[in-house]
């Protein structure tokens, strides 16, 4: 059991991705957000969570994915590296699920969309892949300085 | 090891070192002092790193506190050198702190030297110490003979009596010579003449012993006499066989009131009321000691407590001020209802009162700043062959814990300027008519919501030709742009990046880091800096903070439907132009108000909003200031005055240009608060 992570899944578009639970800590449903006027184009602005101040981030302009309505399902997951902690939207936040280390495809073997960079492999669960992210390197390629 | 102790050393350890900084900086001052604390604290610091099994540290600290013990003992004197071995050895201790605190580990740091240092200085001041006591006890005695002797009452009738009359009272020391084979026949011969000019009250030996020859070269007599002391010393020295003759006359007044005999009252009045009087004044002065005392003890009632809780409290009273300003917005609603109108009142007013209390909690003096400057200028005094005088002023003034733990090293480079370029060497202040010592201001006080800190020096001051110089050739400034700039404006270059005057790199000031640093460090904690300057006669920087960095009035505007915070101590005033007033200069929007020409920027270009000028015919503009300079900003409304809680953007999105922070409005939105420095800066 010691290989066992668990992976919160969410959609963007079509697509399915997983990130590790230990990075989130919250998933709310999508909150007012505040622009924020000469940030990045992918920063989405910055919600009020419970009196803590979060900078929300738009992963499909972010990976260069199609930009679609977001439906009610959308929702804003809140992750957490080291001392950055930032919201995501997605389309969809699914499920939580378990993936033994073996079942994860290190990322340079598979071609997905968006830039491998971010991404730490592909997880297969029966006929579904999952692209599991690297947040480490997305919160760090995208700190505004 | 238990991190929770470790923690506790390091911050106890630092507060230790600190305090020794100061006091052995005292005792470099007054080589006299008392070293008791300072072996206290050293004693202490010992006591603490044994218990944590700092081995090095201990070590150290030990062989400090012998130094110091023996300093104590009088086995050692202090002079230049023990204070220097002394501050050394507490610099290393201090590196250890750092080390551990860094790492939990004492690290590799060698102190054989330093031991070997301390050693030395024991050893050789011992020698030193011992011979010069020899000395100095034999002076001393010398000198404290006149009123050894112990006088009976009657003697001191005597005494009295004479003293009434006028008369003095002489105490002749006389030395025979060592050759000299009838003692008590000289002795006699002495006593002969002596008896010519008064009377022979007491001798030491007594009479009897002296005609025994019961003594061994030197003789006693008390004399009563209103002859002057040459005559009866020639009279004496005459006499062959005399080696030496000292005589003192014995204020008696003196003796009266230093020995406590039992004197009548009603014959000395006068004596018993000085006697009276000292006593009171004694008493005085253990009253005032024991009010120190108990001051100190109350300074000591503290209470340690870790800054996150702090904050969790502060942040808990934010939040209780955003629902306070929320229910103030629902007021209107309540008109009718007097009773909730009047607790909505009270929940304000306990609100803020609360959070007074937590500001409070979060001030701290700036003495915990200011403390370790002696120490630093003693320093850099030294290492730079200037003499410097550092005077502190306001220490007690108390700014925000975050503000405290900033400033310093803003701090320590004007200081560091200061000294390295602006307290000229001693020579040269004495060639142009100056005290040689220069000196060093630095004072903190409170103006309205403020906190300003001063650091003047009578040094050279600033050299504007000098400035334009150095600012040409670095490309800063163009040459044609020097020659029209005004003095505060060439000034104003010193903040510059990558601007440095000094001609060669010291170790000091040539680090690299100039005054912009300085400044935008300034600047991020929400205060701003200034400099004053004249040439010959000195420089003066004049910091300005703001008095908490959580909690600010603010005017909210809308830009567009999107809602900014200005922080109130910004704005210089709100004014409506119409669209004729707004004149254009060098292809910039202006418009003059009371006859001064302020520039505008529309806050939609800025904050990338869309903004359509055809259609308006006023414009609400925003005057804000920076020092003397205002700037205009367009806005679209002006929606009111707030107090509001400044909340960070977290670490993601850190330095957004023209954005200082975020807060959060009373309907749970989050309204952004202009920068509005960085809004000059753009001008």
């Amino acid at each position: 059991m010691d290989n066992l992570n668990q992976y919160v899944i969410f959609r963007l578009g079509d697509e399915e991705y997983g990130i590790n639970i230990l990075q989130v800590k919250t998933i709310e449903k999508v909150l007012p957000i505040t622009r924020i006027p000469r940030a990045p184009y992918y920063v989405k602005g910055v919600i009020n969570l419970r009196g803590e101040i979060i900078p929300v981030i738009d992963l499909k302009k972010k990976f260069d994915l199609p930009e679609r309505e977001l439906t009610p399902d959308a929702r804003i997951i809140i992750v957490s590296v080291s001392d950055v902690t930032i919201g995501m939207i997605v389309d969809s936040a699914t499920e939580v699920i378990q993936l033994p280390q073996e079942a994860v495809e290190p990322a340079n073997s598979v071609n997905v969309g968006i830039n491998s960079d971010f991404i730490e492999g592909v997880g297969k669960l029966e006929d579904r892949l999952l692209i599991i992210l690297n947040l480490e390197k997305l919160l760090l390629d995208v700190r505004v300085s | 090891m238990d991190s929770k102790y470790l923690s506790v050393f390091i911050e106890e350890s630092n507060e230790y070192i600190q305090k020794l900084n100061n006091e052995l900086l005292e005792l470099e001052k007054n080589k006299e002092k008392n070293v008791d604390e300072i072996f206290r604290y050293m004693h202490t610091l010992k006591g603490m790193a044994g218990t944590m099994g700092f081995e090095k540290f201990t070590e150290l600290s030990h062989q400090l506190e012998d130094l110091l013990d023996a300093i104590r003992s009088e086995k050692i004197i202090v002079n230049s050198d023990v204070v220097d071995v002394l501050l050394e050895g507490v610099d290393i201790l201090q590196e250890l702190v750092e080390k551990i605190s860094e790492s939990g580990q004492e690290g590799e740091k060698d102190i054989s030297k330093i031991l070997e240092k301390i050693k030395r200085v024991m050893q050789s001041e011992n020698l030193m110490k011992s011979k010069e006591k020899d000395t100095e006890f034999k002076v001393r005695e010398e000198n404290e003979r006149i009123a050894e002797h112990p006088l009976n009452e009657y003697e001191l009738r005597i005494f009295e009596e004479a003293y009434k009359k006028n008369l003095n009272v002489y105490q002749i020391k006389v030395e025979i010579h060592q050759d000299c084979l009838l003692k008590s026949a000289r002795a006699f011969l002495v006593f002969k003449a002596v008896e010519n000019f008064g009377e022979v009250v007491k001798t030491v030996p007594e009479v009897k012993d002296i005609e025994d020859e019961k003594f061994d070269r030197e003789f006693f007599i008390y004399l009563i006499s209103n002859s002057n002391i040459d005559t009866i010393k020639k009279s004496i020295e005459s006499i062959s066989e005399i080696n030496k003759v000292t005589i003192k006359e014995i204020d008696i007044e003196n003796i009266l009131q230093i020995r406590q005999f039992d004197v009548k009252p009603q014959k000395n009045e006068e004596i018993n009321k000085k006697f009276v009087e000292a006593g009171n004044k004694e008493n005085k002065e253990n009253v005032e000691e024991k009010e120190l005392k108990d001051t100190k003890k109350k300074l000591g009632k503290t209470l340690r407590v870790d800054i996150d809780r702090l904050d969790n409290l502060m942040n808990l009273v934010s939040e209780l001020i955003i629902i306070k300003t929320r229910l103030e917005e629902l007021e209107g609603d309540l008109d009718r209802d007097q009773n909730k109108r009047e607790a909505i009142e009270y929940l304000s007013r306990v609100t803020s009162n609360l959070h007074d209390a937590v500001m409070k909690v979060r001030m701290v003096p700036i003495e915990n700043v200011f403390n370790r400057f002696p120490r630093i200028v003693y320093d850099l005094s030294k290492e730079l062959n200037k003499k410097v005088k550092l005077i502190i002023e306001g220490a007690e003034t108390e700014l925000d814990r975050t503000v405290i733990d900033e400033i310093g090293d803003p701090l320590l480079h004007i200081v560091r300027n200061a000294i390295d370029h602006g307290i000229e060497a001693p020579e040269e202040r004495v060639k142009y008519g100056k005290a040689e010592e220069g000196i060093l201001k630095m004072k903190a006080y409170h103006d309205g919501n403020n906190v300003v800190i001063e650091i003047s020096d009578d040094g050279s001051g600033i050299d504007c030709d000098k400035v334009v110089r150095k600012a040409v050739e670095k490309g800063i400034i163009d040459e044609s742009k020097a020659l029209r700039m005004k003095e505060t404006e060439i000034i104003s270059i010193i903040f510059e990046p990558g601007f440095s005057t000094s001609e060669k790199v010291t170790d000091i000031s040539g680090r690299g880091v100039g005054l912009d640093v300085v400044k935008s460090k300034i600047e991020s904690l929400g205060g701003n800096v200034e400099v004053y300057t004249k040439k010959g006669e000195g420089t003066k920087f004049l910091i300005r903070l703001p008095l908490t960095l959580a909690i600010i009035q603010a005017l909210m505007v809308k830009v567009n439907e999107e809602k900014y915070a200005i922080p109130l101590n910004a704005i210089r005033e709100t004014v409506i132009v119409s669209k004729e007033e707004i004149k254009k200069v060098y292809n910039k929007d202006v418009v003059v108000l009371r006859g001064k020409v302020i520039p505008l920027i529309r806050l939609h270009e800025i904050l990338d909003a869309e903004f359509d000028e055809k259609q308006r015919e006023k414009f609400i503009v925003v005057v804000v200031k920076k020092g003397e300079k205002d700037i205009g900003l367009i806005v679209d409304d002006l929606i009111g005055e707030q107090e509001i809680v400044i909340k960070s953007l977290g670490n993601y999105l850190k330095s957004l240009k023209f954005i200082a922070g975020a807060t959060i409005l009373g309907d749970g939105q989050v309204a952004l608060i202009l920068d509005i420095n960085s809004l000059f800066e753009e001008e």
